[in-house]
């Protein structure tokens, strides 16, 4: 367990049932996650591997708000090292990418391989014989803070901590099925969709586990009764609590009278598309699961709706602002009518989705309201007061789950 | 040159409809300026120059824009809000046997229900417009926005 930070947070005696208010707005608390939680002992998402096709490719990333660079070297194989000249401090990848066997400081002209080793100094040894650096001034002292970095299903990895257990290990059996599910073959990019939320990055994160939101807050879905709580299906949180699965099958649906009572607001059996075909598609799965929304901790989710698949990367931009980046994908072997069932089915998700836009402004619902809740809780008890696995939707188990990993990542 | 003159007063009289029918709230009108099987698309310079295919909205006919339409209206949840589109810069790239190619820059600033405004996006209209008919149409209209960080969400058109 980690050592109780300094943090001057006392957590409600209740447990995971409370959430404080002030973990969403403490710049105290947002410095202390990245110590912990970012650079601590968690994988995070870099980039897919299809982003990175040929050797010398390489991208910039974050992992929390901290700037990585992530590459494939001469030989293939992946590295990833912060994106900050050992010299001064600065950026070294300016854009969003590049090719290259080597990046270079555009301030001192600083060199640096694929690693993050530093291969070159500018004027090392002074013009002329005046200045330079001195004598016992090693380059191998001054290599970049490099990552750990592991590829699963595609999807690569990194981690700053050498406490991280391996990648496979951390996501469990379970999750790492079901990433598997998804990334089962080889996968073709199909786009890219950047949204500024107005809140702190938990608020998504948990949005995104919240299951108990889904059919209340999106009426679009469940107008077309895409995702009703009633649905079979259910929520799968794994031992830390941290990672989860939230899945259902459309064919399933059962009317239930709980239900449409509970959610008249959404109900309008009038409400017909004019034009269907964004809801055409296939079970390419064969498992007949519609949706299956999965979350790595603290900040990585893999989407299914349907045909639409893609990876969502959560970033950190202070404290009350977060940068979402959806990567969407379909398969290398796609023929042109499910490229273009994921086209339609795209409006479903993204900064303007049918099913989610919602989720891009109910965060800052909480933001906003945060003046005056400094000493006041939120309240998770949908579901039971566990963090465990249910056969139901009807739960916030898995952001229960959410608070356990945080806590013990927190010493909180 | 009349006659391109009459192209460019009619192109640009259909944009000015367009961003009227939008800024003041007359969402159901916004379909009736797509041909029956149009293509539109709302998406970002970024994935449109490498050739990435998804954006923001997709819509290949004119019952996917109404659709849109009735979702805003009924079924999505978002704060009250208006844009105010200037439109500008309207260049004619071809027109022939009553088919125009233009483009057109935008600019939208956002104003929420409380008066915050801010600067939504930019970008430019590529567009086929079908002079066939009585009224000009459009038969594409690509939305290729600059900013590639979408503020919140994007529920009214562009």
């Amino acid at each position: 367990m980690p050592v109780r930070n300094s943090l001057d947070l006392v957590w409600p005696s209740e447990g995971l049932t409370r959430i404080p208010y002030p973990v969403y707005g403490r710049a105290d608390v947002y410095d202390e996650e990245r110590a912990r939680l970012f650079m601590g002992a968690t994988w995070n998402f870099l980039c897919l591997e299809a982003e990175l096709p040929q050797p010398g490719d390489y991208r910039a990333t974050f992992v929390g708000d901290v700037p990585v660079v992530v590459a494939r070297d001469l030989d293939g194989s992946l590295g990833a090292f912060e994106n900050r000249c050992a010299h001064r401090g600065a950026l070294l990848c300016l854009k969003s990418g590049g090719h290259g066997a080597e990046i270079s400081c555009v301030y001192h002209n600083w060199t640096y391989d694929l690693k993050g080793k530093l291969t070159g100094v500018a004027f090392q040894r002074g013009i002329k014989r005046k200045g330079g650096m001195p004598a016992d001034f090693k380059l191998a002292e001054h290599n970049i803070r490099t990552l750990r970095v592991a590829s699963f299903a595609g999807i690569v990895f990194g981690t700053f901590s050498a406490d991280t257990p391996p990648v496979e290990a951390y996501l469990g059996p379970e999750i790492a099925r079901r990433i598997q599910r998804v990334m089962h073959k080889p996968i073709k990019l199909l786009g890219y969709n950047n949204q500024l939320l107005p809140n702190n990055w938990k608020l998504y994160v948990e949005n995104v586990k919240d299951s108990y939101h889904a059919s209340l807050l999106h009426l679009f879905f469940t107008t077309f009764r895409l995702n009703r709580l009633s649905q079979e299906g259910g929520i799968i949180v794994d031992e830390s609590g941290g990672h989860h699965v939230s899945y259902s099958k459309m064919a399933s649906d059962q009317q239930s009278a709980e239900y449409d009572s509970a959610t008249l607001r959404a109900k309008r059996e009038d409400y017909r598309l004019a034009d269907p075909s964004m809801l055409a598609g296939r079970d390419e799965f064969g498992d007949g699961v519609s949706l299956q929304i999965l979350s790595v901790f603290p900040a990585f989710i893999v989407q299914q709706i349907q045909n639409c698949l893609a990876v969502r990367q959560v970033v950190p931009r202070g404290v009350g602002e977060t940068e979402l980046v959806w990567t969407y994908f379909g398969y290398a072997d796609d023929d042109e009518e499910m490229l273009r069932m994921r086209l339609k089915q795209a409006n479903l998700v993204g900064p303007g989705g049918y099913v989610s836009m919602e989720d891009g402004a109910v965060g800052g619902f909480i933001q906003r309201a945060l003046p005056g809740g400094a000493a006041d809780c939120s309240v998770i008890e949908m579901g039971g007061r566990e963090a465990t696995s249910q056969d139901t939707r009807a739960t916030e188990s898995s952001v229960r789950g959410f608070w356990k990993a945080y806590r013990a990542h927190m010493g909180l | 040159m009349a006659a391109d003159i009459a192209t460019q007063l009619a192109v640009e009289r259909l944009l000015a409809r367009y961003v009227a029918s939008i800024d003041e709230d007359r969402l159901e009108e916004w379909p009736g300026y797509f041909v029956e099987s149009c293509r539109y698309q709302i998406i970002s310079s970024a994935n449109y120059e490498k050739g990435l295919p998804i954006g923001v909205f997709f819509a290949d006919s004119r019952g996917m824009l109404q659709d849109r339409v009735s979702a805003l209206r009924e079924a999505s949840v978002y704060e009250a809000q208006r844009y105010r589109h200037l439109v500008s810069s309207t260049l004619i790239l071809s027109a022939s046997d009553g088919i125009v190619t233009a483009r057109s820059n935008y600019m939208v600033a956002r104003i929420m229900h409380d008066g915050a405004m801010t600067l939504f996006s930019t970008g430019r209209y590529l567009d086929r417009i079908s002079l066939r008919g009585t009224e000009p149409l459009f038969e594409e209209r690509l939305v290729v926005f600059d900013n590639k960080r979408i503020d919140t969400l994007l529920a009214i058109p562009l």
